[in-house]
C-alpha cells in the first residue's frame, strides 16, 4: 500500500520539484522522465494487488469525502498503461523536445499529467475522480498552449478547456444525482447498494438520466459528438504529449469511468434508454470521425480522428453492455494509437516540422525503422487478423454489436472499412513513392532515443493481444466468442478497405478524391463559431457588457464620482476669490462662535 | 466720570467701523488700515480693563503690557503687510480686492 502512494505522489512532488527549485537545471528533463521510470516499475509490481487504503479528506454533515487509492485488476492493469506509455513518451520527448526552450514547462506539465492520471484510475470514489478529471484537464490545456506564442496553440488550448468544462458539469450533475439515488459515492458503496436491489428499487428514468448525465463527462473527455472538436485541434500541442494525452490515456479516461461506474452499479443499470443513447453516441461518433479522416492532410489530425473513432468503438461497446470489450479496445488502442503518434512525431521531427502528408513520400527508405514500427501501428489499428493486438479488440467490439443491435453492427463494419482506407492512404502517401518536398528528401532516420520506444510499442501493438500479454497486464478480455459472420465482415472490409486506399492512392502526387463535406469536418466547427459562438456566447456577452455599463460603470463607479463631482461644485461656490468674502464668513463664524459660547 | 461700559461701546464701534471696512472697502490700503482699527479697538478695550480692574487700589497692570505687546507686534506687522501690498502692486498693478480673485476655484 506503501508502494500505491509513492506511485500516487512520485509524480507531482517531482513536477513541484522541477518547477519550484531545480527550473532551468538542464537536470529536468532525466529526474522526470527517471521518475516517471520508477511509476513504471511501482506500477508492474502492484499487478493484481487488490484493497482499498486511504484517509477522510472532508467531512461534510453525513458526508464523508476520502481520498482513498483503490486497488483491483481494472485499475492496477490501466495504471500499467498509463505508466508504460507515459514512460515511453516520456524518453521519446528526451530528445524530441531538445531543442526547445521551455523544455522543462514542458516535463512538469507531463508530471502534472500523470499525477492527476494517477489520480483518476486509482481513485476510490466519484468525488476524488471529479477533483482528478479536472486535473486533466488543466494539465491538458498546459500541454496544447504548450506553445502560446502561436495564436492557433493558445486558441486550441482555450477550446479544449471549454468542451471539457461543459462535460465535467454534467458529470458533476450526474455525480450528485446518482448520490442523491443511492446515497453513496463511493464505487464500493455504490456496488453494495447495487447488490442489495437498489438499481430495481430506484426510479428508472432518474438513474437513467444520472447515467447520461455522468457520460456527459465522458463525452467531453473522450471527445464524442457534439463535444468531439476539440481533439483535432488538440494536436497543436507538443505530438509526444498529444502521443500521451490525446491519444492513450486522458481520452481514454471516460471510457475507464464508464466501465468503473458499469461495474459498480451492474452493466444492468445501463440497460434501456441510457445505454441505447450510449451505444448511438459511440457509433455515430465513430462514423462521423471515420469519415472525416479520410480527407485530413495534416498527419496528426488525421491520426486524431482516427483516435475520435476508435474511441467512438469503444463508447460503443459500454452503451452495448459489454465494457469489458470496450477496456480491452482501450489498452490495445493504447499501445498502437501512442506508437503511430510518437511514429508521426518522428516524421515531424525529421521533416523539419513538416506535418502536410503531400508534401513528405518516400520515407521508406530514408526512415526504415520508423517506417517498420509505423506500419505495426497501421496493422494493428486496421486490424490485420490473427497476427496483430488490434484484430482481438476490434473483433470483441464487433461482436458485441452484433449481437446488440445490428445496425450499430453495421455502422462499426462500415467504421472498420473506412479505419482501413484512410490509414492505407496515409501510409502509402507518406512513405511510398517519391518525396515531394524539400523537408521530405533531406529527412533521415531519427536518433536511438526516439526510435527505441517506438520499436517496444510496435512489439506491444502486436503481442498485446495475445493471452499471454493480456493476462499479465490482467487486462479484463473476455472470452473470444467466435463467430463467422464478424469474421468474415472484418476481414472482408479490411481488404476491401486497404485495397481501395492502395489502388487509389498509389504513386500520386495530390489527392484524387475532393469530398468537402468530410474535408470541412461536416462543418461542425463553423456552425458551432456561426450560431453557438454568436448566439449564446455574444447574447451573453451582451448581457455582461449592459450589467457592467449600467450597474457597474453606470452606478457604482460612475455615481460615485459623479456624486464627488457634484458636491466638489457647491463647495466651489464658496471658494470665490473675494478677499472680503472670506473676511464677511470668517465676521460672520466669530459672530456664530460668540453666540454660541456666551448666549447658550 | 466715564464708566467702563462708555469704553467698552466707544471700543465696540470702532471695531464695528474697522470691520465694515475691511468687508466693505474695496482698496486694499484702506482695508489695511481698518485692520489697524481693529486693533486699536482691542487695544482700547484692554486699557479700559485694566483701568476699572484695580488691585490693591491699583490698576492691572498686566492689561497695559498686553497692550504695549500689541502695537508692537502691529508695527511689525504694518511693515511686513505694507510690503506685501507693494509686491502685491509690483506684480498684478493693482491694489484692487475685486481685481485679486486668483484664488477662485
Amino acid at each position: 500500500m506503501t508502494l500505491a502512494w509513492i506511485l500516487f505522489y512520485l509524480p507531482i512532488a517531482m513536477a513541484a520539484a522541477n518547477q519550484l527549485v531545480l527550473r532551468r537545471n538542464p537536470l529536468v528533463p532525466y529526474l522526470a522522465t527517471a521518475a516517471c521510470g520508477v511509476c513504471f516499475v511501482i506500477s508492474l509490481l502492484l499487478l493484481g494487488a487488490n484493497g482499498t487504503t486511504g484517509f477522510s479528506w472532508a467531512h461534510i454533515g453525513g458526508l464523508d469525502i476520502h481520498i482513498a487509492l483503490k486497488l483491483d485488476h481494472l485499475s492496477t492493469g490501466m495504471m500499467v498503461v498509463v505508466t508504460g506509455v507515459g514512460f515511453l513518451v516520456h524518453v521519446f520527448s528526451l530528445a524530441y523536445m531538445k531543442e526547445d526552450e521551455s523544455v522543462n514547462r514542458y516535463f512538469c506539465g507531463l508530471g502534472l499529467f500523470m499525477f492527476s492520471m494517477t489520480g483518476i484510475v486509482l481513485s476510490e470514489n466519484f468525488i476524488m475522480m471529479f477533483i482528478f478529471w479536472e486535473l486533466v484537464g488543466l494539465s491538458s490545456y498546459l500541454l496544447i498552449s504548450h506553445w502560446y506564442h502561436k495564436d492557433s496553440a493558445a486558441d486550441a488550448g482555450k477550446k479544449a478547456f471549454l468542451c471539457n468544462r461543459l462535460g465535467d458539469f454534467s458529470f458533476m450533475i450526474g455525480v450528485l444525482l446518482l448520490w442523491g439515488i443511492s446515497g453513496s459515492l463511493g464505487f464500493e458503496g455504490l456496488r453494495t447498494w447495487a447488490n442489495d436491489g437498489g438499481v430495481a428499487a430506484a426510479p428508472a428514468t432518474l438513474l437513467g438520466v444520472a447515467i447520461l448525465c455522468i457520460f456527459g463527462g465522458a463525452v467531453g473527455k473522450s471527445a464524442q459528438l457534439p463535444l468531439h472538436v476539440w481533439l483535432p485541434d488538440a494536436m497543436e500541442g507538443p505530438t509526444p504529449a498529444s502521443a500521451l494525452i490525446h491519444a492513450a490515456t486522458m481520452v481514454a479516461a471516460g471510457v475507464y469511468m464508464l466501465f468503473r461506474l458499469q461495474l459498480s452499479i451492474g452493466a444492468e443499470a445501463f440497460a434501456g434508454f441510457a445505454g441505447t443513447t450510449i451505444a448511438w453516441i459511440g457509433g455515430l461518433t465513430a462514423l462521423l470521425a471515420a469519415l472525416m479522416a479520410t480527407q485530413q492532410n495534416d498527419i496528426k489530425r488525421i491520426l486524431a480522428y482516427s483516435t475520435l473513432s476508435q474511441l467512438g468503438y469503444m463508447i460503443m461497446a459500454v452503451g452495448l453492455l459489454a465494457g469489458e470489450a470496450g477496456m480491452f479496445h482501450l489498452y490495445t488502442h493504447a499501445w498502437f494509437k501512442a506508437l503511430l503518434f510518437l511514429g508521426a512525431g518522428a516524421i515531424i521531427y525529421a521533416c523539419h516540422h513538416q506535418q502536410d502528408i503531400w508534401k513528405m513520400g518516400g520515407l521508406l527508405k530514408k526512415m526504415p525503422i520508423t517506417t517498420a514500427t509505423f506500419a505495426a501501428g497501421t496493422a494493428a489499428l486496421i486490424a490485420v487478423p490473427y497476427v496483430t493486438s488490434g484484430f482481438w479488440s476490434k473483433e470483441e467490439i464487433l461482436a458485441a454489436a452484433y449481437h446488440g443491435d445490428k445496425f450499430l453492427f453495421s455502422i462499426a463494419t462500415g467504421v472498420a472499412f473506412l479505419t482501413a482506407f484512410y490509414m492505407t492512404r496515409a501510409f502509402v502517401v507518406t512513405f511510398l513513392g517519391k518525396p515531394r518536398s524539400d523537408d521530405a528528401s533531406h529527412a533521415h532516420e531519427v536518433g536511438p532515443i526516439m526510435w527505441v520506444p517506438l520499436t517496444i510499442l510496435a512489439l506491444l501493438a502486436i503481442l498485446s493481444g495475445y493471452h499471454f500479454a493480456s493476462d499479465l497486464l490482467n487486462a479484463t478480455r473476455p472470452e473470444h466468442i467466435a463467430n463467422t459472420t464478424v469474421l468474415i465482415a472484418s476481414i472482408g472490409t479490411l481488404i476491401l478497405g486497404f485495397g481501395t486506399g492502395f489502388t487509389l492512392y498509389r504513386g500520386r502526387d495530390k489527392d484524387p478524391l475532393s469530398i468537402p463535406l468530410f474535408r470541412e469536418r461536416f462543418y461542425f466547427d463553423g456552425i458551432y463559431d456561426n450560431f453557438i459562438v454568436r448566439y449564446f456566447q455574444d447574447a451573453f456577452a451582451a448581457i455582461i457588457h449592459f450589467l457592467d455599463e449600467l450597474l457597474i460603470n453606470g452606478l457604482l463607479v460612475g455615481g460615485l464620482s459623479r456624486g464627488a463631482v457634484s458636491l466638489g461644485n457647491v463647495f466651489r461656490k464658496l471658494q470665490s476669490g473675494q478677499l472680503q468674502g472670506y473676511t464677511y464668513a470668517f465676521g460672520l463664524g466669530v459672530i456664530l462662535v460668540v453666540y454660541f459660547t456666551v448666549f447658550l | 466720570m466715564a464708566t467702563l461700559n462708555d469704553y467698552l461701546l466707544v471700543s465696540g464701534l470702532l471695531f464695528a467701523i474697522g470691520l465694515a471696512g475691511v468687508v466693505l472697502r474695496r482698496n486694499i490700503i484702506v482695508v489695511f488700515m481698518c485692520l489697524e482699527l481693529m486693533l486699536s479697538a482691542a487695544n482700547l478695550s484692554l486699557i479700559a480693563f485694566s483701568r476699572f480692574n484695580t488691585v490693591n487700589g491699583l490698576p492691572d497692570y498686566n492689561g497695559q503690557m498686553l497692550v504695549f505687546f500689541v502695537i508692537t507686534v502691529a508695527a511689525a506687522e504694518v511693515a511686513v503687510g505694507l510690503a506685501i501690498i507693494v509686491a502685491l502692486y509690483r506684480a498684478r498693478q493693482t491694489i484692487h480686492t475685486d481685481e485679486l480673485t486668483s484664488l477662485k476655484g
